[in-house]
């Protein structure tokens, strides 16, 4: 395990660091609340000469994308950072940087879609881009975020995976608030991500490649999108591994999905971001009660663990799910239908409840979560019946 | 630089093609047929033509094709019809005929 420097610092400031210890050929960048101190911090460091990145300040984040996938297209290591409605300003070129099969690395500064206007977090924006064929890690802590930054470029990069991967953190909760958070020295990350060598740049001259082609009239746009379902399904694999090794380097444990208390649980939480800590605070102080409360921490939204999770809650009698972004009009949030669908093939599957929690930064208050415990205690003792969608918390 | 071999595409399966459709060879469009949409094609009188070449500078398609520094024809598998070798041509020597209609000899 190396020695690591403990800081006091924000979410932001720590996934400027790792994009400067990962030292990007390329960032293209467009400033979006809020995550703006990414690119403002890392724009620093190309100004103090601190990393040797080119840096493009383009007029939009379509921009950013378009100039991202160039770029990667050339055969640069490319990384950017968004949010919101500059995410969703990018959909089109997410899908080409995943059916490009281009290694960018972007982080995600989860917060709310207008309208109404609103600058606070919540996942309806990365919620919004989960099926573009990128990977997607969730950060609980800006710990979270630096690490997942870090392993993000080893697995884009991996010759068996070459997908964009987005590395999220919730929006002013991880990117602004100071945490406590141990930094790698230089050395040791740039030995872990090793060096960036493409295999079919456009730069490569000797080599000559074209990207960007037409796949429509021969029918083979079919085929092509079977091969990124088959990159994406088999980059859970190296998500894990890489993991392991961030793992052995840090000292910090990484799993896909990470359970706590959820050997012998009777009630339990599903839960991804930020969220998790005020989950576990709850269950701990449950578990000191005598009950069995559990929490299911979900680290990696796509390639979706469904084995994982499935093996994780199949013993459990009641599981609620928290949403933190709406899927208008269908049976629940985005991850309640998912964790659903990967227990359906249990033989014995808990009871389910979905909540809907915190949009546009609504407080998640330590009594909310302990509401959800108590009716998921109702349900597994029989008292009560799950109920269908909860929005929890409003008035 | 060998040639990309393409020979079996029709029984490759989708992880034979190359990653994210990239083509690894340079210049294969000349392979391809594009001119097929074409409405018009353009058609030259060789009599009123003095060789300038300003039809062969001008074709966004390199579809005037030259031989021995002489225009000699026109490549219909990738000339798209557009018509700026005619609007060019300061010998009107090119015009643009329907395409599918009874033509003379296409020069
Ligand atoms: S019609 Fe257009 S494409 Fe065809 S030869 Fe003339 S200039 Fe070229
Ligand atoms: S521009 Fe006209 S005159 Fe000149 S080479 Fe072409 S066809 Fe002949």
């Amino acid at each position: 395990m190396a020695e690591q420097k403990i800081v006091a610092t924000t979410g932001n400031s720590l996934v400027a660091e790792a994009f400067r210890q990962c030292a990007p050929d390329v960032v293209p960048a467009y400033p979006i609340t809020p995550q703006t101190t990414i690119v403002e911090e890392f724009a620093k460091f190309v100004a103090q000469g601190r990393v040797h990145t080119e840096y493009v300040t383009v007029e939009s984040e379509h921009s950013a994308m378009s100039a991202a996938v160039g770029a990667s297209a050339a055969g640069a290591r490319v990384m950017t950072a968004t949010s919101s409605q500059g995410l969703a300003y990018m959909w089109e070129e997410l899908h080409i940087a995943a059916g490009l099969r281009l290694p960018i690395v972007m982080a995600n500064a989860n917060r709310a879609l207008a309208a109404p206007i609103n600058i606070h977090c919540d996942h309806s924006d990365i919620m919004g881009a989960r099926d573009t064929g990128w990977i997607i890690y969730f950060a609980e802590t800006a710990q979270e975020a630096y690490d997942n930054t870090l392993m993000a470029i080893r697995v884009a990069e991996n010759p068996q995976v070459m997908l964009p991967v987005m590395t999220t953190l919730d929006g002013f909760i991880t990117t602004h608030s100071i945490d406590r958070a141990q930094l790698m020295d230089d050395e040791t990350v740039k030995a872990f991500v090793g060096e960036y060598h493409p295999e079919n740049a456009l730069l490569d001259t000797d080599h000559p490649v074209s990207h960007g082609n037409f796949a429509g009239l021969g029918g083979t746009y079919f085929e092509f999108k079977q091969a990124e379902r088959t990159a994406i399904d088999r980059s859970l694999g190296v998500i894990k591994s890489v993991g392991a090794e961030w793992s052995a380097v840090s000292g910090r444990p990484f799993d896909v999905v990470e359970g706590w208390g959820m050997e012998d649980a009777e009630i339990a939480i599903v839960v991804i971001g930020s969220t998790a800590g005020n989950v576990r605070h709850i269950a701990r102080e449950l578990r000191a009660q005598g009950v069995k409360a559990g929490v299911l921490k979900i680290r990696v939204f796509r390639p979706f663990p469904f084995v994982d999770i499935a093996e994780a809650l199949k013993g459990v009698k009641a599981v609620a799910v928290l949403d933190r972004a709406e899927s208008f009009g269908a049976e629940g949030g985005p991850l309640f239908l998912e964790v659903r669908s990967a227990l359906y093939d249990c033989t014995t599957r808990p009871a389910m409840v979905n909540y809907i929690y915190g949009l546009g930064g609504a407080d998640v208050k330590l009594e909310l979560i302990r509401r959800v415990y108590s009716d998921l205690a109702d349900i597994a003792g029989g008292v009560a019946e799950p109920s269908g969608l909860v929005y929890l918390g409003t008035r | 630089m060998s040639k990309w071999d393409i020979s079996s595409i029709d029984d490759w399966k989708s992880e034979d093609f190359p990653r994210g459709a990239m083509i690894p060879e340079a210049g294969n469009s000349a392979d391809y047929v594009t001119g097929g949409w074409r409405s018009e094609r353009p058609w030259r009188d060789e009599s009123k033509c003095t060789q300038c070449l300003i039809c062969w500078i001008y074709c966004p398609d390199s579809s005037v094709v030259l031989n021995d520094g002489k225009v000699v024809s026109f490549d219909l598998d990738h000339c798209k019809g557009c018509g700026i070798c005619a609007h060019e041509c300061p010998s009107d020597a090119i015009s643009m005929a329907l395409e599918g209609c009874e033509l003379p000899e296409v020069k």
